[in-house]
């Protein structure tokens, strides 16, 4: 391993940034203060931490209806966050999106989304507008298993592929569509193997484990900026929370299986491997852990101190200024 | 803006809609279009024809056959600072890409408060003729009308073809850019010169005292014909052509109804919550004193498209037709 101590201590950071903020967003819901669809990304943080560490601003990531974390690692405030899931003016999406529909183009975050699919395509576009107008930048696609059985996957994937669009596709495969198992919905559970089919490279990584995809991120996201097409990444993690907060366990899963997967914590693996190594101390991650409990707790300060948006902008910005 | 002093030369509505096309990438390097043989093959009818050897393979791009696939690919696309066009050859495979149009293209700029533009161009062929069948003859444009975030527009002349085109790639919003299949090869004088027609702004193709007829696509020809021959009865008929269904010049309609007091709605698509019915409302609302005699409508046949020539011809509205509509209204 040869991430440097800075990057360890910021893809901590990272990473309980996102654990901090979905656990408080979990509370706000419980509370009522949040309204409508809460999916967490608890569990799943290496993922999104991983992969954006290699990403800048101008770089176009697409993200599905569990985009907590993929916004908040792209560089989104924990503000505009939290203020957006409140349905405040001050909200990434201005109050009109929520948690499903997180859009802040400053930073590259191009939008969640409450449909299964189109995040795979519209990647595949960043990655078209990148090689027409010849910049260096990157369209990623984060999705989960249950994206891979909609023929945006197959269609995205082969569109990128032989364009060779700077693009890189990120299967979050928590083995779950909903309450659906993937092994239900697919006979071939391999989604990396796919990637054969298509001519694209691909390679499965362990998703809870945040330095193998920083390391599998940094190669496939070097190939897209340097005109070598698009790759796929099938990462194994698991949703440690329930579907979407409010709901119960139905059954469709074991205790004892999410029991293994707690045991697996991405955020606590890691504390320990970079302890043990000598990387960074108790102390160090300590400092982060009250860090960014401050950080959150002023996002929802901000939050509930937020206007409303006027009723009277309702209609406004349905159509551009041109024509 | 258009003048009568320009040089003009007659030429077809699909010339002066590449025409149109053709400057447009010129000025715009940002611009491509994707679709099935828009390539080398220069499309089906002729839309890309000789632009893959001016502009090269990146600003024009085959498809594999996904209209999902590739109209969500130019969402993305239109995110993040270029402006696709989508040809889609007819413009029935459209239908295969709804939830991207409607759950994406058409709410993104909404979702991002305007900071996001989506300056996508998505044209087709409609329209039922040449017995082309049912998967071949859809126009389909109420859906889109219905929906907040698409401009629809209907050229009907060479003139418009190239105006209109114009505008739609200056336009920041998604505009659906319908050419009829009856219209393709019709010919007219265009100018050479770079020319915009605004969206939302009817034209008065023929004044006349007695009825108006609002037409959509070709039957904006038809009732011209129908006008022509009712003349010669002593019947002063008032054809309007709205160019653009969204937005909708309600103004000019209602100005000539106040001037008629009666009103036809001409439209070869299907009737139920259609163009008909939503300008009927309007007239309704906003022009009800004025009105003389209910609002007609003609439109086609509320039925998938058949294939045998007598079925096909059929199922959409006749010059005839809309001569006994008039006729009917201008007795009332």
């Amino acid at each position: 391993m040869t991430i440097s101590t800075d990057k360890l201590l910021s893809l901590y950071r990272t990473m309980v940034l996102i654990r901090q903020c979905e656990e408080q967003l979990a509370r706000s819901y419980a509370a009522g203060t949040i309204t409508g669809a809460c999916h967490t990304y608890v569990g799943e943080e290496a993922i999104a931490t991983g992969v954006c560490a290699h990403l800048r601003h101008d770089d176009a990531v697409f993200s599905t209806h569990r985009g907590h974390g993929h916004a908040l690692a792209k560089g989104v405030p924990p503000r505009e966050l939290v203020a957006e899931l409140f349905g405040r003016e001050t909200g990434c999406s201005g109050g009109r999106g929520g948690s499903m529909h997180l859009f802040s183009p400053e930073v590259g975050m191009m939008g969640t989304s409450g449909i299964v699919g189109p995040c795979i395509l519209q990647a595949a576009g960043a990655g078209y507008s990148f090689q027409l107008l010849e910049t260096d930048q990157v369209g990623v696609a984060f999705f989960g298993d249950g994206a891979v059985g909609n023929g945006a996957f197959h269609e995205g994937i082969n569109l990128a592929t032989i364009y060779d669009l700077p693009v890189v596709f990120i299967c979050e495969n928590n083995m779950y569509a909903t309450e659906v198992a993937f092994a239900y919905s697919a006979r071939n559970t391999d989604v990396a193997g796919r990637a054969a089919g298509y001519g694209l490279h691909a390679e499965q990584v362990d998703g809870n484990d945040v330095v193998a995809v920083y390391e599998a991120a940094e190669e496939a996201v070097a190939r897209a900026r340097s005109g070598g097409g698009p790759s796929l990444m099938e990462c194994r993690t698991y949703r440690t929370r329930v579907h979407a907060e409010g709901m119960g366990e139905s059954g469709y899963r074991s205790q004892e299986e999410i029991d293994s997967w707690k045991a697996r914590d991405p955020m606590v693996a890691f504390a320990k491997r970079v302890v043990e190594a000598g990387d960074l101390t108790d102390a160090d991650l300590q400092a982060v852990d009250e860090e960014i409990t401050e950080q959150v707790a002023d996002a929802v300060t901000f939050a509930t101190d937020s206007p409303w948006p006027d009723p009277a902008t309702v209609a406004d910005h349905i159509y551009g200024e041109g024509a | 803006m258009a003048s009568g002093e320009m040089a003009r030369r007659e030429m077809t509505y699909t010339e002066a809609a590449l025409e149109a096309l053709t400057a447009a990438m010129v000025r715009d390097p940002t611009i491509f279009v994707l679709g099935e043989g828009i390539g080398e093959r220069g499309g089906n009818f002729n839309t890309t024809k000789g632009l893959y050897q001016r502009f090269g393979p990146r600003r024009l791009r085959d498809t594999p056959i996904c209209e999902r696939g590739f109209v969500g690919l130019c969402t993305g696309a239109a995110m993040t600072g270029t402006r696709p066009i989508v040809d889609f050859m007819f413009i029935d495979f459209i239908l295969d890409a709804v939830g991207e149009l409607t759950n994406q293209i058409a709410k993104i700029q909404y979702m991002t408060s305007g900071r996001l533009k989506m300056p996508v161009l998505l044209r087709g062929c409609v329209g039922v003729g040449g017995g082309a069948a049912t998967h071949h003859s859809g126009s389909y444009f109420p859906f889109f009308v219905n929906v907040p975030g698409f401009r629809v527009v209907v050229p009907t002349t060479p003139y418009d073809a190239k105006g209109l085109l114009a505008t739609a790639l200056r336009c920041d919003d998604p505009v659906l850019y319908l050419e009829h299949k009856s219209l393709l090869n019709v010919r007219g004088d265009v100018p050479e010169e770079d020319f915009a027609i605004p969206f939302g702004e009817a034209r008065v193709c023929r004044e006349g005292t007695d009825v108006t007829i609002v037409g959509v696509g070709p039957l904006v020809p038809k009732s011209l014909a129908a006008a022509e021959s009712l003349a010669a009865e002593g019947i002063s008929v008032e054809v309007i052509d709205p160019r653009t269904l969204a937005p909708l010049d309600m103004e000019t309609i209602l100005s000539s109804v106040g001037k008629t007091g009666k009103l036809l709605v001409a439209d070869e698509s299907f009737g139920p919550c259609g163009i008909g019915a939503e300008i009927a409302a309007q007239v309704m609302d906003q022009g009800f004193d004025d009105l003389a005699a209910p609002v007609r409508r003609l439109n086609g046949v509320h039925t998938p498209t058949p294939y045998s020539p007598p079925l096909e011809a059929a199922v959409v509205p006749s010059v005839e037709q809309v001569a006994v509509a008039v006729r009917e209204l201008a007795a009332e």
